[in-house]
């Protein structure tokens, strides 16, 4: 017995003293971003080519942008990777960010079930659309979670001066999660849902989802990458990160965001200046 | 029914492949969740004992407290972690958040008070029924903990598996102070998540059950070392 668990003890001990070694990757960057990247498979095929080249492992903690801000405002990435524009733009005029580069776009799309019961189907107009569901009372289902994706979708709710908030719980459902997560709950539900386009194509799980609405100007969705300011948090990683911001928006990061397809179709487009 | 064909055949595919990103990301899992039962019990064995043993003032609220935060949410945990731990918070400038470090610590927040309400009870029994005993061998509460403890090692045992079953399956914690980093910190519970998140529900699941079976087969390990153990000992 004392043997067994003595043995056991020392077992635990040598895994916990066994980190040293594990955790001794020299170079790295952490990378604050959004869900819809990470959930798209974006970082999987450019990182790795990356890493490759210049030997930085790029560490990317994939949340909401709203929340990527604050990990920022807290100093607690070397980057930012994200998607909502007047955010970002807030985060510079702060003084959090150095400065704002233009990376890669794609669009939003409207994805809702094949039944359509709003009658949105093929239609190019993303406010009249929101409207129809709204008069429809279809189920809709939101992120929630203070995203890129659902400030984008609270600005179109707004242009057609609909009151969701009053509809929340009935036909407007308020997930509070990612990407994958609400579509997987708008699958579940036969709800109609705002998604980014990358991650729609890379979703698995679709159901009887189908595209509904796309091809709107108003459903541009731009990507930006920002340094965060080493003046204000000293401990960040300004020469790595500014490393990784020069190759993502030069030839080579360029390629790679363009070499990402699946089904032939690319997920986002290079748009660096 | 599909649906857990395809996770079956998703875990299965896995195993059998010994997939290098799978068994990365089982080390990490059983290298935080082992590191955090190893330190929680360290100090919830001393802990229960002492609570167990000694009187003094307040130690029914103790008590209390120690038995409430056995429920505590990891999310919350989580986040008063990931406060402390951010480079605006007090150990900020430890540099620890997104660790796997950061991950132990929570973990072991989370399952301490389990540990040591669990190590509390089984000592405060066998306490009530040997104290006379032990004393009229001269013994008090303080020459007795190290009796206790042994006398109980079995129930204690089972206490410390308690405590890693719930640091081996909580998501919510490890999520925010981890950041599901890719090679990092990503462990099974994070991953499934993120399999989820995917709508790769089969894959999300094949993982589920490599969990499961991980999780049985220590436990099961524990089992057979304990009953050699205990037969070894005449116990």
């Amino acid at each position: 017995m004392t043997r067994s668990i003595h043995g056991l003890f020392a077992l635990m001990l040598a895994t916990a003293l066994g980190f040293g070694q594990t955790a001794a990757q020299e170079k790295f960057i952490t990378v604050a971003s959004t869900t819809s990247t990470q959930a798209s498979g974006l970082f999987d095929h450019i990182l790795p080519i990356f890493q490759q080249k210049s030997g930085i492992q790029v560490r990317v903690v994939a949340v909401g942008t709203g929340q990527a801000i604050k990990i920022g405002e807290k100093g607690d990435a070397d980057v930012l990777f994200v998607h909502h524009r007047p955010s970002e733009d807030k985060f510079v005029a702060g003084g959090f960010g150095v400065k704002r580069y233009d990376v890669m776009y794609n669009d939003y799309v409207v994805v809702g079930p094949k039944s359509d019961p709003a009658k949105v189907m093929g239609s190019k107009d993303v406010v009249g659309a929101f409207k129809r569901i709204a008069a429809a009372k279809a189920p809709f289902a939101s992120r929630a979670d203070d995203s890129g994706t659902h400030k984008m979708e609270l600005s179109l709710w707004k242009e057609g001066a609909i009151d969701v908030k009053a509809a929340s719980g009935t036909w407007y459902r308020e997930t509070g999660s990612g990407m994958g997560a609400t579509l997987n709950t708008a699958a579940a539900m036969n709800a109609y849902a705002l998604a980014d386009r990358g991650t729609w194509l890379s979703f698995k799980n679709r159901a009887d989802l189908t595209v509904a609405v796309e091809g709107d100007r108003k459903l541009f969705n731009p990507y930006g990458i920002i340094l965060v300011n080493p003046r204000k948090f000293p401990h960040v990683k300004a020469d790595l990160g500014q490393a990784f911001i020069d190759w993502i928006v030069g030839k080579d990061g360029q390629q790679a965001i363009a070499g990402y397809t699946i089904g032939g179709e690319s997920l986002f487009i290079p748009d660096a200046k | 029914m599909t649906d857990f064909g395809a996770a079956f055949a998703a875990a299965v595919s896995l195993i059998a492949t010994l997939d290098a990103g799978l068994v990365e990301i089982v080390g990490l899992s059983l290298r935080v969740s082992l590191s955090a039962v190893f330190i929680a019990t360290m100090i919830s064995l001393p802990l229960g004992a002492a609570v167990a043993l000694f009187r003094f003032p307040g130690r029914g609220a103790v008590v209390v407290v120690l038995n409430a935060l056995m429920g505590l949410p990891p999310v919350v945990v989580g986040l008063i972690v990931y406060l402390m731990l951010s480079r605006a918070g007090p150990f900020g400038v430890l540099g620890l958040l997104f660790t796997p470090t950061a991950m132990i610590v929570a973990q072991v927040i989370l399952i301490t008070p389990i540990i040591a309400s669990l190590a509390r009870q089984v000592i405060e029994d066998l306490w009530e029924e040997y104290s006379e005993q032990l004393r009229s061998l001269g013994a008090g509460p303080r020459q007795a903990v190290g009796a206790l403890l042994w006398d109980g090692r079995f129930s204690l045992f089972t206490a410390v598996l308690a405590g890693f079953g719930r640091a081996s399956a909580e998501v919510g914690a490890v999520m925010i102070v981890g950041g599901n980093i890719d090679h990092v910190t990503r462990v099974m519970t994070t991953a499934i998540a993120l399999e989820v998140s995917k709508g790769d529900l089969a894959l999300a699941l094949g993982l589920g059950i490599i969990l499961i079976v991980l999780s049985v087969g220590i436990t099961g390990a524990a089992f057979v070392l304990r009953e050699s153990a205990r037969r070894a000992h005449g116990a």
